[in-house]
């Protein structure tokens, strides 16, 4: 036992750490592998094919969904970095004032509480709004998008901000520098990871949502996820594994960047 | 010196009031589009429901929260427990819990075979566990539903190799709505364990294994407690979703295994009872509103004792 016994080894843990990983993937790896398939089935190996690319890409749904959900995705999560960096600019490095974890508990509330009740919420107060004013357009959507797009676009800028010191905002200001010039000069290009990162977490966030979308869209306004969702409930051929393995290959570019651009330097 | 103190002052008021319109936009979008319409589902828990969805406004009854508990029976009026409400909120607390513990399971191992992984590896074993996480629900739970299909993979598998003739119908069982939301939900358990482990100083492990102690010893006395935050925080970040679970049980679940979240869609759809979807939806809030509450006084307590 004196020998090779390791303080940090549990036994059994590797392995079921490993077996977590495989289990990870698996479900993934499978629903890519069969959007390649020939054949119309989802479960049967028929034989290598692009066609459901192909389809996909022909498909007028679902080229009309995707650019929705990316034209929502990219307004929500810019609206939402933009709120988010002014918000994180007047809650980091203070000293306690009035309301600050008011402020806390506000930007962060959109995660406390569950999709679906958010979903309802927004359903009742929207459908009322439409009978007053009438308009229905992507209006609700994108707002609907940019609240809960705040709190994630407001975690890594409000990090990246606590780890920066105001010592040369100070010395900007001292050497004459306006706000703005100080902001443009000083703070932004330091704070620029934390609020890209800001930005493709929001996006993200956006792209993915189901339920709240779900609810909150009039007739006609569907997003890819709600697109899919509809189209699972019914009948399912390869042409959903093609789409989902596009969306996939989306996430993961995004993800990698984003850990590509916090990764702690040496 | 009075001047320079009033000066100081007075800046330091714009400060804050400077701060306040900084994060007003902010405050403002969450407040339209996230709080307040909350309110707005309280008020219409109280209100009579309409002939085609929507409420009669202004007509106020308790009609909706008593059907959450009761039903009226429609001959004598005479009031019983409405079985079917109950059942399926006993069944998102049990499936929730179920998923949590589940998640525990594998997930407290997972962290900790990351957490003492050599340093520069680390980064790359949480890049594999993000991934998932950031990937669409809605594409995990339709992978998850084509392994467990009929005819899906594992059945296929399992009459392959002769263990089972029949196909094992797992889609649209209880089974099937635990198995996706452990499989959805396990990088939220994952995370906040690695990162409160990441934190340990493995020397007070060596420590104990030096006073005597059996590995299961260290890891019960000295390991647990020391994650314990993390732990907690990963149970509450795995079943608040998993109570407000919609997509994975709807897609999973079906129409016999309904959890809260699908209860209340029905009420907004089909069931065209908004004051009853309302109800429901502050029942579930409510539940959750204790599970944070439970996860504040737990860290709080636990905080004092160790500092």
């Amino acid at each position: 036992m004196a020998k090779g016994f390791s303080v940090i080894r549990m036994p059994g843990f590797g392995f079921v750490a490993i077996a977590c990983f495989l289990v990870l993937y698996l479900p993934i790896a499978t629903l890519v592998v069969y959007a390649f398939n020939a054949g119309t089935s989802i479960a049967i190996w028929q034989g290598f094919s692009l066609r459901w690319f192909v389809s996909a890409w022909n498909n007028e749904r679902v080229i009309e969904t995707a650019l929705r959900s990316l034209n929502i995705a990219v307004v929500a999560a810019t609206l939402a970095t933009v709120v988010a960096t002014m918000a994180a600019l007047a809650t980091t490095r203070t000293a306690p004032y009035r309301g600050l974890t008011f402020k806390y508990a506000f930007i962060n509330q959109p995660l406390m509480v569950p999709e679906i009740v958010t979903a309802v919420a927004l359903l009742i107060f929207f459908s009322r709004i439409k009978v007053w004013t009438g308009y229905s357009g992507l209006g609700y959507l994108i707002a609907a998008h940019t609240a809960f797009c705040i709190p994630f676009a407001y975690m890594p800028i409000r990090a990246r901000l606590e780890s920066m010191d105001l010592t040369l905002e100070r010395a900007a200001a001292d050497l004459y520098a306006a706000p703005w010039a100080v902001f443009r000069r000083v703070t932004f290009p330091l704070l620029w990871p934390g609020i890209l990162s800001g930005f493709m977490l929001a996006f993200v966030i956006s792209l993915d949502d189901v339920v709240i979308t779900e609810f909150v869209k009039s007739g006609g306004q569907d997003t890819l996820p709600t697109y899919m969702l509809g189209q699972i409930k019914r009948q399912v051929t390869p042409e959903i594994n093609a789409i989902s393995t596009v969306f996939l290959v989306i996430s993961v570019i995004i993800v990698t960047g984003f850990f590509l651009v916090n990764r702690k330097r040496p | 010196m009075p001047r320079a103190a009033e000066f100081a002052t007075a800046a330091a008021r714009r400060d804050i009031r400077d701060r306040w319109l900084l994060s007003a936009p902010a405050l403002l979008i969450i407040f339209f589009a996230a709080i307040g319409p909350l309110f707005i589902v309280l008020l219409y828990s109280f209100m009579v429901k309409g002939d085609y969805g929507d409420v009669k406004f202004w007509q106020f009854t308790s009609d909706a929260w008593i059907s959450v508990l009761f039903e009226r029976d429609l001959f004598d009026d005479t009031v019983s427990f409405a079985d079917a409400h109950l059942s399926v909120l006993w069944r998102s607390v049990k499936l929730s819990a179920a998923t949590t513990l589940l998640c525990l399971v594998f997930g407290f191992p997972t962290a900790y075979f990351i957490a003492t992984r050599p340093e520069r590896q680390r980064d790359v074993w949480i890049l594999l566990v993000t991934i998932p996480f950031w990937t669409n629900l809605l594409i995990r739970t339709f992978a998850v539903q084509e392994l467990i299909r009929n005819e899906g993979i594992v059945n296929s598998f399992l009459q392959w190799i002769g263990l089972i003739d029949q196909p094992i119908q797992m889609m649209f069982t209880e089974f099937a709505v635990m198995v996706g939301m452990v499989y959805v939900f396990l990088p939220l358990m994952v995370l906040p364990i690695y990162a409160s482990m990441e934190k340990l100083d493995f020397r007070l492990v060596e420590a104990g294994y030096d006073l005597y102690a059996g590995r299961l010893q260290v890891l019960r006395r000295v390991i647990l407690p020391l994650v314990r935050p993390g732990i907690v925080a990963g149970s509450i970040l795995v079943f608040i979703p998993a109570l407000g679970a919609y997509v994975t049980p709807r897609l999973l679940g079906g129409g016999k295994s309904l959890m809260l979240g699908t209860l209340i869609e029905l009420q907004f759809g089909q069931g065209r009872n908004w004051p009853l979807g309302a109800a429901l939806s502050i029942t579930l809030m409510a539940i959750v509103m204790a599970a944070l509450l439970f996860y504040v006084r737990t860290v709080s307590r636990g905080g004092n004792r160790n500092g």
